[in-house]
Order: structure tokens, then C-alpha cells, then sequence
């Protein structure tokens, strides 16, 4: 177990990490402000995937193919707010959870109708598809860079959003106390609307970005909604802060588990019971991390409600 | 003799300070009511006695036990009760299940899965007393969220009668009845003497004519305690009430 | 609220045509339908004890196929090992989901509302990634069963028609008994919990203590049924754990209505004849489902029943 290999697992994590951010910070604004559980969140996650894999396609370009995904994942999250959200914010949990799992059967079928049930290529773009040399004897790829980089930089965006603007001062009047907020004036159904748009796109993004390195599949919203769950119940509901932390600990702890637990149970156990367990232990990982936390805050670590 | 001890009861919420170092005493088998100015802390303090809020700092005594840190549900266990300002009942159930169903509380373990509840009569009938005993007993099979405001507000206060309490909480019941208030009133005085009764109102003809003592609470703290006469007397407390609706 | 007189008899009905169909089939020369009946009434039972703290409790729990399929489990992993007694393997399915329901529980319901829903699902989908890990017990791919539970007592459950009689006379056991723990004092407290659980609290209830005892014997119920449905295909694999059938458990109880006596039985009929009826007619089957989903949402929200049911929210 080298320092290369450490570094390189840890940034890893931190790559997966914050394109799990970008998928649960919207969850969580939505959960928070809106008190509504989104199962379907993955499907736009999984449509910003396809679009880009079809657009990359037509175009040869990675590069066009982000925004143009980005804009129409923005675009269907549009559509399902109005057609749909809007009418399940005063329902109860179940009514929401029935409903939004319906979006998920339909969702499903119809990238099956357009695209085929096949998964997709998505190529990373050719610039990036060597390795960077960040110092001396330490390769990392480019385009694993790039992901952190998208990532950071989002990340900082969203927390000027939030901390700096009049909009994100409302979203965060909103998310602590809805009720105050529809009294005093803010106009909701905006407010709904523009978070609700913002996390698809946010999701669109992670999809693009993950797609060159995990499937483009139906069935990639629903595996990659658990681990945004579990960010958010770690972070605490309605928290950007707690979103990013919650990621971070998520994307490293799943990484690392996977890449180091086999090995330092071969320590402990035999090779070949280290080899059986390793993998099982290390996927399970992050719930026990989630009971962790759970057990000393049951609220998560920074709840941004009372 | 002091059934309730409370001794530097402090709760902040952010920078607001709703309790501020409290120091309060409830003697066995009187009425004492709490009155104050919105905003002074009455439902705060209630919330951190019945065991809903837990106290940043301070003691809650009950007959010498200290039950500061004990949950809502293990507090009743040792008789204390409590009423809701708003009405926080079982809207779907009948006024006989509503009441029943806190009867079957005080009566044993109810991690019983087999024998129906109907079949205990002893029940039914402990419950269709205390609906007579607050004034509802013709309106047991209604749905208690169909009742009438004010006679939901005496299912409240039969809820709270029913755990058997040593010492009940009412919190504004005749909160919203306003012609109505009379008779609770007298179910109130009523039930003077066999059970210790704190209670928080703003309606100050019923204080006055129900209270042995009175405490006045402004900003989280106690300003004065004592008999009705005095109170009303006091230029603290008129101080303390210049601007408000009620007149003391 | 009970539901309007047809809609009581509908139980009724489908018991009887229950009762009836093995010979029906048998004379139609459908034997298939066996087969799919049975599979309908285990997943009754499922989502019957996912009722019992769903609709009775009113505890929103995602994670419920983690019980079933550990009971699915516990019978292929004994019966792996050489253990095939019906009598000995399904208790301990049962007791195994118990427990892991206990476990998960007793975690989970330190949360409420939103995070109580999700916790249920993220811990639901650790036990999957658990039997994806049983590597000796076919992991990803799943384990055969070489052959049924043995019963004793002159069943032969290798027999399809007396295995479905089994499952049947299980599920009518289950209702039974759970309609009885409904009436007694442990069941009008979870009513009441349902109902109001702050006030439940402030007239001496440890609520947490019930929910608890009802989670976990949803959870053996369940486990129960898994353990029929591990006989039912011979064949058991992590999928029966994902979170997904969790959800489709969750609908079958929605769909059936929630808080009535036989919202399992209607729900997973209602839910799989519409399955097998919309497979017939297309491959993208989930898309009319999904929208008939949509529909039930906002056209019926109390289910077929039409019975007990969340109010919305003021």
C-alpha cells in the first residue's frame, strides 16, 4: 500500500464524492424547502447521461454535448415541477413516494423507447484522456481532474448562491422555516420551481461527468439515489454544507473501503476470507457510516431545520 | 407542601432567551395560575415541564424527584399531565376512544396482543366517567373532530384527567370559547383540591376567580408571586401589563 | 370509515376465486396460472405485514424487502447446508427477519417523517449489498434450492397444488392474526400512534418501544413470505432485495388501501394481474403502469378499498 496509491484512492473519493454533491444538493434544497421526497431525482441524473451520450454521439463533441445536456435535463425537471411536483407539495410522504416512483417505471421506459435498453457509450473527451503528472513520480488522470475541478468550482458557486444572494437568502429562509417564508411574501411557487430546476441541472451535470466512467444504463438513477440519500441523511436535511461534508465522507469511505479493506483484512484473515469479505464489508461501508452518525445525531451532522 | 420545584429553568433558542433562569413553586392541592404578556415564555415553560422541550439549564421537581431529564411519556408515568392550548386530540377516533385509549395507559401493559380491548368493559366505562365528569358524556360516540370547539376543549382536559394525574398542566383551555368559557370554569373548579392544577390563561376573570395563587411571568422570568388581591395590587405587575388588552 | 358495500365484497370474491382457481386452471389446462396466483398471494402476505406498520402504524418504511428477502434467505442458505425441514427453516426465516428488523428498526425509528422514509431505504440497501457479498450463496447471481421445504404430515410441497393451498391457508393465518392484534391493546396503540404520536407520548405511551415490537414483527411476517416465495421459484437472489421491490411493496399497499384489513391481498393482486395483463400487451410495460400509478395518486388516493388513509396534509 504505496503513498501514490493512497493519494490516488483518496482522490478518487474526492472526484465521486463531489459529483455525489452535485446530485444531493439539489435532494436536499427540495427535501428541505419544498418537504418532498423525489425519488425520480436519479431519473434526471440518468436523462442528462443519455442526452449527452446521444449528443456526443451526433457531434463528436464532449464539450457541446455537456451544456446541451444540462440544458434539457433543466428543461424536463421544468416540465416535471409544473406537471407534476407542484401538485404533491401539500400531499403526504406516501402520496409523494407513489408518485414520484411512478416517474421513475416512466421515466425508465421512455429512455428504453428512445435509446434501447443497451447501455451507452459516453467517451470522455480526447484531450483529457491521458494522465496528468501532478508531481514527480504521481500520475492522475486528466479527466478525473477535470470532475474535481467541475466540482470545486461548482460547489463554490452554490455556496455564493446561497450565502451571497437575495435567492439563496430565500432558499434559505425557506429551508429552515417554509411557513415564515410563504407569510412573509416570498413568492413560492418561483422559488419552487427555480430549486427545482437548479438540482436537475446539477444532477445533469454529475450524470455527463460520471457517465465516461460508470454505465449510462437505465437503471443508473435509481443505484445512484440510494448513495444521495445517504449524503443527505448524514449531512442533514436542507444543508448545501451538510451535503458537501456528507459527500465528501461518502465518496472517500466508499472509495477507500473498497480499494483498502480487502487488503488490510488479508492482515487480520486469511487471504481467501479477506477476499470474500473484503468486497461485501467495503460496499457496505457507508451505512454503517450512516448508522454512525445517526446514532450520536439523528438529525445529521449540520440539520438546517430546528 | 411544594409539589413542583422549578429552579433556574433556562431555554435560548438562538439569541432569544424564552426562559431566563425561572424559579417557580406549585404547592400540593392548589390552582396556581401563570399569566404574562404574549411573548413572556408561558407556553415555553409549559412545553419544558411536560417534558416536550428539554432545558438548557436549571431543575424540575416533582414531590422531591428530579424529572429534568425525563421524556414526556416517563412523567406522566409519575402524574403529571397535560392539557394543549390548541387542541391536540384524535380527530378520527370518538370521544370515547380518545379517552379510552389515555384510560388504558394508566391501566397496566398494553404489549398485549390477543384479548380485544372491547372485551375489557372496565375501560370503557373509566372513560364514559370522565367524559361525564367533564360535561361530554352525551357526545361520547361522536368522532371527536366533529365535536364542537368547546367541547373539545373539555375532551382535552379529560384526556389529561384520565392518566390520573398528580399534577395537570392546563394550558389555555378556554383558549377560543369565548361565551362558553363559563362552564369551563366550573369544571375547572371542580377539580380544585384533588388534584394540583397549573394554570396558564389570559382570560383574567377565570384566574381570578379560580386561582389560590398567581405568578406572573414577563421575559422568561417570574416578577411576582402570590394570592389574586395582591397581584392585582401590585404595580410591578401593571407595569408589566401597560398596553396590553386585558386589564388587571 | 369503512369502505362502500361492493367494494367489501371484493375480498370475498377474490378468496373464493382463490379457493377455486387450482381446479379452474387445472380444468382450463392453464396451469401457469397456479403458479401466478401463488406468487400473487406470497407477495400478499408481504405487503399485508407492511400494512400492519404502514397503515395501522403509520410508519413509512422503504426497507421492507430487506425482511422478505432475508427470510428468502435463511431458508436457501439452510437448505444449502443441508437443512430441509419446513418446520425448522421457516420459524427461523421468520425469527432471522425478525431480528433483522429489530436491528434496523431500532435505528431507524430514532427519526421521523422524511428521514425515517430514507433511512429505511439506505439500511434496506446494505442488506442487499450483504447478499450480493454472500459469495458462497451465489452472491450477484443468486442460489438454486435443489428442492421445496419439507413439510411432513403427508404434504408434499414439490406438489404445486398443495403448495398453493399452503401459501393460501398462510395468508388467510396472517390476516386472522393480525386483525386479532389489531383489536387488542397493543394494536389500538399503534393505531394511536398513527393517529397522533406527540399526544400518544403526552398521556404515557413509550411510543418508540411500540413501534419498535410492531416494526419487527412486520419484519418476521414478511421474512415469512420470503421464505414461501424462496420455495416458490427455488431461487434466490439479491434483486428480491433491492430497494425497488421495497417500493413495490409499498405501492401494493397504497393501491390495495392503506389501513385496511386486506390492502395486502388487493394491492398485490390489483398490482401483478396489471403487471402480467400490460407485459402481455407490450415490452414497455412500466410506462402504462407508472401512469396508472399517477392516476391512483390523484383520482384515488385511499386505494381500491377506498378505506382508511393519510389525510392530506392542511
Amino acid at each position: 500500500m504505496t503513498s501514490t496509491l493512497v493519494l490516488e484512492q483518496l482522490l478518487n473519493g474526492i472526484q465521486f464524492g463531489l459529483m455525489l454533491f452535485l446530485i444531493a444538493a439539489g435532494l436536499t434544497l427540495v427535501f428541505g424547502i419544498m418537504d418532498v421526497l423525489n425519488l425520480a431525482h436519479g431519473s434526471l441524473y440518468m436523462i442528462g447521461a443519455y442526452l449527452a451520450s446521444s449528443v456526443a454521439l451526433a457531434t463528436g463533441s464532449f464539450w457541446i454535448a455537456l451544456p446541451v445536456a444540462i440544458l434539457g435535463a433543466g428543461l424536463v425537471g421544468l416540465v416535471l415541477e409544473v406537471a407534476l411536483m407542484r401538485r404533491l407539495y401539500q400531499r403526504d410522504h406516501l402520496a409523494q413516494v407513489l408518485a414520484t416512483f411512478a416517474v421513475i417505471l416512466i421515466a425508465d421506459d421512455l429512455v428504453k423507447l428512445v435509446w434501447g435498453p443497451a447501455p451507452r457509450m459516453l467517451a470522455a473527451p480526447d484531450a483529457l484522456a491521458g494522465p496528468i503528472e501532478i508531481f514527480p513520480g504521481f500520475l492522475y488522470p486528466a479527466y478525473r481532474l477535470l470532475i474535481i475541478g467541475v466540482g470545486l468550482a461548482l460547489a463554490l458557486a452554490l455556496y455564493l448562491l446561497i450565502a451571497k444572494t437575495r435567492t439563496g437568502m430565500l432558499v434559505r429562509a425557506g429551508s429552515s422555516n417554509r411557513e415564515m417564508a410563504a407569510i412573509m411574501g416570498v413568492r413560492v411557487d418561483r422559488l419552487f420551481a427555480i430549486v427545482f430546476v437548479l438540482g436537475a441541472m446539477l444532477a445533469a451535470v454529475a450524470g455527463v461527468l460520471l457517465g465516461p466512467l460508470l454505465a449510462v444504463e437505465i437503471g443508473m438513477g435509481e443505484n445512484i439515489l440510494i448513495l444521495a440519500l445517504v449524503v443527505i441523511v448524514i449531512g442533514g436535511i436542507g444543508s448545501i454544507r451538510g451535503a458537501l461534508v456528507g459527500a465528501l465522507l461518502v465518496g472517500v469511505v466508499d472509495t477507500a473501503g473498497r480499494a483498502f479493506l480487502p487488503d488490510l483484512l488479508s492482515q487480520f484473515l486469511s487471504n481467501a476470507a479477506a477476499a470474500q469479505l473484503g468486497p461485501a464489508i467495503a460496499s457496505i461501508a457507508i451505512y454503517v457510516l450512516m448508522a454512525a452518525v445517526l446514532f450520536y445525531r439523528p438529525q445529521g451532522l449540520f440539520p438546517a431545520r430546528a | 407542601m411544594t409539589l413542583l420545584a422549578v429552579r433556574g429553568l433556562t431555554k435560548r433558542f438562538g439569541g432569544l432567551t424564552a426562559t431566563d433562569h425561572l424559579d417557580f413553586g406549585v404547592d400540593a392541592g392548589e390552582l396556581h395560575a401563570v399569566i404574562g404578556p404574549n411573548g413572556a415564555g408561558k407556553t415555553t415553560l409549559i412545553a419544558q415541564l411536560a417534558g416536550v422541550l428539554q432545558p438548557d439549564a436549571g431543575t424540575i421537581l416533582l414531590d422531591g424527584e428530579n424529572i429534568t431529564s425525563l421524556s414526556a411519556h416517563e412523567r406522566v408515568r409519575r402524574g403529571l399531565a397535560r392539557s394543549y392550548q390548541v387542541t391536540n386530540v384524535f380527530p378520527r377516533f370518538s370521544a370515547l376512544e380518545n379517552v379510552a385509549l389515555a384510560v388504558q395507559a394508566r391501566d397496566g401493559s398494553s404489549f398485549r396482543f390477543w384479548r380485544p380491548v372491547a372485551s375489557e368493559r372496565h375501560i370503557a366505562e373509566a372513560a364514559l366517567a370522565l367524559l361525564d365528569r367533564v360535561g361530554i358524556r352525551s357526545r361520547a360516540a361522536v368522532a371527536a373532530g366533529r365535536l364542537a370547539h368547546g367541547e373539545q376543549r373539555q375532551l382535552e382536559v379529560a384526556l389529561a384527567l384520565a392518566t390520573n394525574p398528580r399534577l395537570l398542566l392546563l394550558d389555555e383551555p378556554m383558549a377560543g370559547m369565548g361565551d362558553e368559557s363559563d362552564r369551563m370554569v366550573r369544571l375547572i373548579e371542580s377539580l380544585k383540591g384533588s388534584v394540583t392544577i397549573v394554570l396558564v390563561e389570559h382570560d383574567m376573570d377565570a384566574v381570578f376567580r379560580l386561582a389560590d395563587r398567581v405568578s406572573v411571568l414577563v421575559t422568561g422570568r417570574v416578577l411576582a408571586t402570590g394570592a389574586p388581591a395582591e397581584i392585582r395590587a401590585n404595580a410591578d405587575v401593571r407595569r408589566a401589563y401597560l398596553g396590553e388588552e386585558s386589564s388587571v | 370509515m369503512r369502505p362502500r358495500p361492493w367494494r367489501r365484497a371484493l375480498p370475498w370474491l377474490l378468496l373464493a376465486a382463490a379457493l377455486a382457481l387450482p381446479w379452474v386452471a387445472g380444468a382450463l389446462d392453464q396451469d401457469y396460472y397456479i403458479g401466478f396466483m401463488r406468487r400473487v398471494l406470497i407477495f400478499a402476505i408481504a405487503a399485508a405485514s407492511l400494512n400492519f406498520i404502514l397503515g395501522y402504524g403509520g410508519m413509512v418504511s422503504l426497507g421492507h424487502a430487506a425482511f422478505f428477502g432475508a427470510g428468502a434467505y435463511t431458508v436457501g442458505v439452510l437448505m444449502a447446508e443441508g437443512i430441509t425441514s419446513a418446520w425448522l427453516a421457516w420459524p427461523v426465516a421468520a425469527i432471522v427477519a425478525g431480528a433483522a428488523a429489530f436491528l434496523i428498526g431500532a435505528v431507524s425509528l430514532r427519526t421521523r417523517g422524511v428521514y425515517f422514509i430514507m433511512i429505511t431505504l439506505a439500511f434496506a440497501q446494505m442488506v442487499y449489498y450483504v447478499a450480493v457479498g454472500l459469495k458462497r450463496y451465489g452472491g450477484e447471481d443468486g442460489l438454486n434450492l435443489p428442492q421445496r421445504s419439507m413439510f411432513g404430515l403427508g404434504i408434499d410441497l414439490g406438489h404445486d397444488i398443495t403448495f398453493y393451498y399452503v401459501v393460501l391457508a398462510l395468508l388467510i393465518g396472517v390476516i386472522a392474526l393480525m386483525d386479532r392484534i389489531i383489536a387488542s391493546r397493543f394494536g389500538h396503540v399503534l393505531i394511536g400512534i398513527r393517529e397522533n404520536e406527540s399526544r400518544m407520548e403526552a398521556i404515557g405511551y413509550p411510543t418508540y418501544g411500540y413501534k419498535l415490537a410492531a416494526f419487527s414483527l412486520a419484519g418476521a411476517l414478511a421474512g415469512l413470505a420470503g421464505a414461501l416465495f424462496a420455495n416458490h421459484n427455488l431461487f434466490v437472489s439479491p434483486a428480491t432485495l433491492h430497494w425497488t421491490q421495497s417500493a413495490t411493496l409499498v405501492v401494493m399497499v397504497i393501491v390495495g388501501g392503506i389501513g385496511y384489513r386486506w390492502a395486502g391481498l388487493l394491492g398485490a393482486v390489483a398490482l401483478l394481474v396489471l403487471e402480467e395483463a400490460l407485459a402481455a400487451l407490450t415490452e414497455f410495460w412500466h410506462l402504462p403502469l407508472g401512469l396508472l400509478l399517477l392516476a391512483v395518486v390523484f383520482l384515488a388516493p385511499r386505494g381500491l378499498a377506498g378505506g382508511l388513509g393519510p389525510e392530506p396534509r392542511q
